[in-house]
């Protein structure tokens, strides 16, 4: 994919590093899109509404129950991870959240908007942007054109000014090429930035997919098991990378994540759930010495209690 | 041109726009002066006409990846429709007619695209075939569209551009060539756009384009419209320089499969692949022929060349889709990268 040299160029002071490395609100970064100005208006002026919350979602498939009743709330800043066992609900929950399910019952609040579905075209409008749990990429376009995708949301010109290079199309053009690369060295992609995304090692693919979600620089950010299947360094690395990320954007983070030790670490608050159940809610310490969470995760129940539940497991 | 020129100075091998030109240079200076008439009436011009129809289908099944068996009925679209703005506009340039022929292409193939909204894959290109049938049956059954003719065979204008007259074989050459090589850049900027990057990441995976903000509903109806745009004006070089004549009967199902042919066995998702994929499709018959009646003498009938012809071509698409199935394309980089690395 050729690339237009005069984006690197000039793109170089206006997204001058050290303008992310302050860490100021992001009101004030110039190529904020509107929404996410309110995001950041709305933290600073009360950190006591919270960005995202659910009121009683429920949802089931078929006979099935996936959710029940589950009410979460998220503040604005900062990292709350949904953990539980297999089965428990959590990827039914991040797709409620980001609109690709619709729950039958409750309501998704996002930022002081109710939802009964959260419009998932929508979704990089209202400043939400996820990542997927089997890898999501476009495997044929390069690394810095995943990332730049990220951006598409934002694009005006039609195909025709695209096409002659007129119009907005160029500067747009300059404009989430230049973003996206930031976010490539943010993340440590610049050296396999002009590589298809198809070809890279799967750990790296999944960061990707986190800088896809990153270069809208969202209020919310879901993740879906990020770490699935990385080994232990790669997750250490990507949770560094997750906190990194929402320091320097500050960006909201929902996660959703297998391995309770990584969780435990990285997270401000944890919800755990347990057959779409919410059965505990709290800081890594509270959940940790949470009666209800060891008994989910080690099976501490009588045996009938353990068999019934694996049978409810198997229709899930 | 700075654009242009910007876009590939990042590229360290001879830049794409240099072997473009001296292509385009040879096709332009060089083929009319040592080209015969048969070079033009049998290889040339239906190369051309089938490279750019390969051009059109590959924006939407290998870009955008919606399969569609439609591609005939859409070549169709555009001949009848610039042989009806033709006769029936009083004074409209012969330009004219060719890119109003290729909007009502692309409004149809807009319509039948609608279906793609809903269906995928196979299910997608089974409903692109009610297009081909459709069109196919109107234009037969309503002979208004063939100027009221008894055979349904019509003559097309004598091709002319501001009164300078091109019916020669290299002048009709020259006419195909100037619009192939103005759609097929236009082609190529669109693929390396932003419209073309949605299409690309449409097809490799909805469900994230739509949550990242792509408009899918309106970028796949556009990839279809743009494709069926291309296709239509294809089919205008088929019918007014190729054959001189339109009928409905040249552009039947077997021709839409034979873009598709070109498509795969020259490369999807490739520009370059089309004119691969129509050299092979255009010369290979013709080679065919030359070979089996050098072999057999006059055993080679056209029934056993028509034989020969498909059992061959169909052994090279299941060769190609298993062994190449990123086609000719990249067997000829694989090639010249092999070349260049023992050159140095």
């Amino acid at each position: 994919m050729p690339l237009p040299c005069y984006a690197l160029g000039l793109e170089a002071s206006v997204y001058a590093p050290e303008v992310f490395a302050r860490g100021l609100p992001s009101a004030l970064l110039p190529a904020q899109s509107a929404e996410a100005d309110a995001g950041a208006a709305g933290s600073a002026a009360g950190a006591t509404a919270p960005l995202l919350s659910l009121q009683g979602i429920g949802l089931s498939f078929g006979g099935v129950v996936a959710l029940a009743d589950i009410d979460l709330s998220v503040r604005s800043g900062e990292i709350r991870a949904i953990i539980g066992p297999n089965g428990a609900g959590k990827s039914s929950l991040i797709n409620v959240i980001s609109g690709v399910y619709r729950p039958d019952r409750g309501q998704v609040r996002l930022a002081d908007v109710d939802y009964a579905q959260v419009p998932a075209q929508r979704l990089a409008h209202l400043g939400v942007t996820r990542t997927f749990q089997n890898l999501a990429l476009f495997k044929g376009l390069s690394v810095l054109d995943n990332v730049a995708a990220g951006l598409a949301y934002k694009v005006r010109s039609n195909f025709a000014g695209q096409v002659l290079g007129i119009g907005r199309s160029r500067g747009e053009q300059r404009d989430s090429r230049g973003r996206a690369e930031q976010i490539l060295e943010f993340l440590d992609l610049t050296a396999v930035r002009d590589r298809l995304a198809g070809t890279l090692p799967y750990g790296l693919q999944k960061r990707v997919e986190l800088a896809r979600a990153l270069v809208a620089r969202p209020r919310l950010l879901l993740l879906d098991e990020p770490m699935a299947g990385m080994t232990s360094g790669e997750k250490s690395e990507m949770a560094t990378h997750i906190r990194a990320a929402r320091d320097r954007f500050a960006t909201t983070v929902v996660l959703i994540e297998h391995d309770v030790g990584v969780v435990m670490g990285l997270s401000d608050r944890i919800a755990v759930l347990d057959y779409g159940r919410k059965i505990a809610d709290g800081t890594p310490d509270e959940v940790r010495t949470d009666e209800r969470v060891i008994d989910a995760y080690l099976g501490v129940a009588s045996d009938n209690e353990a068999l019934s539940r694996n049978e409810g497991r198997a229709g899930i | 041109m700075a654009a242009i020129a910007g876009d590939f100075s990042s590229v360290p091998a001879l830049p794409k726009w240099v072997l473009a030109f001296l292509l385009l240079a040879f096709a332009y200076g060089v083929v009319p002066l040592i080209g015969s008439s048969y070079l033009f009436e049998a290889i040339l011009l239906p190369f051309l006409a089938l490279s750019l129809a390969g051009v059109g289908l590959n924006i939407l099944t290998g870009y955008a990846g919606q399969v569609s068996l439609g591609s005939a009925a859409f070549m169709a679209a555009g001949a009848f429709a610039a042989y009806n703005f033709n006769l029936r506009v009083e004074g409209l340039p012969l330009i004219g007619s060719i890119v109003l022929a290729g909007i009502v292409a692309a409004a149809i193939g807009i319509v039948f695209g609608l279906p793609s909204l809903r269906l995928k894959g196979f299910y997608l290109a089974v409903s692109t075939l009610a297009a081909q049938f459709f069109v196919q049956w109107a234009l037969t059954k309503f002979s208004w569209f063939s100027d009221n003719s008894a055979s349904g065979v019509i003559d097309t204008p004598r091709l002319s551009i501001a009164g300078f007259a091109l019916d020669g074989a290299i002048g009709r050459y020259l006419f195909a060539l100037t619009i192939v090589s103005i759609l097929t850049f236009f082609a190529y900027r669109l693929v390396s756009s932003q419209t073309g990057r949605n299409f690309i990441a449409i097809r490799d995976n909805e469900t994230a384009a739509s949550i990242i903000g792509i408009p899918v509903l309106r970028t796949k109806l556009l990839a279809f419209a743009i494709s069926s745009f291309i296709i239509g004006v294809a089919g205008v070089i088929w019918a007014f320089a190729y054959l001189r004549t339109v009928e409905p009967d040249g552009f039947d199902l077997d021709r839409s499969f034979q873009i598709l042919f070109i498509i795969i066995i020259g490369g999807l998702a490739s520009i370059r692949g089309a004119f691969f994929g129509a050299a092979l499709i255009v010369v290979f018959p013709l080679g065919l022929s030359r070979l089996g009646g050098f072999l057999l003498g006059d055993g080679f009938d056209s029934g056993v060349l028509d034989m020969s012809q498909r059992i061959v071509l169909g052994a090279l698409i299941i060769l190609f889709l298993i062994l190449e199935p990123d086609g000719l394309v990249a067997l000829w980089d694989r090639v010249r990268r092999r070349l260049a690395w023992q050159s140095t």
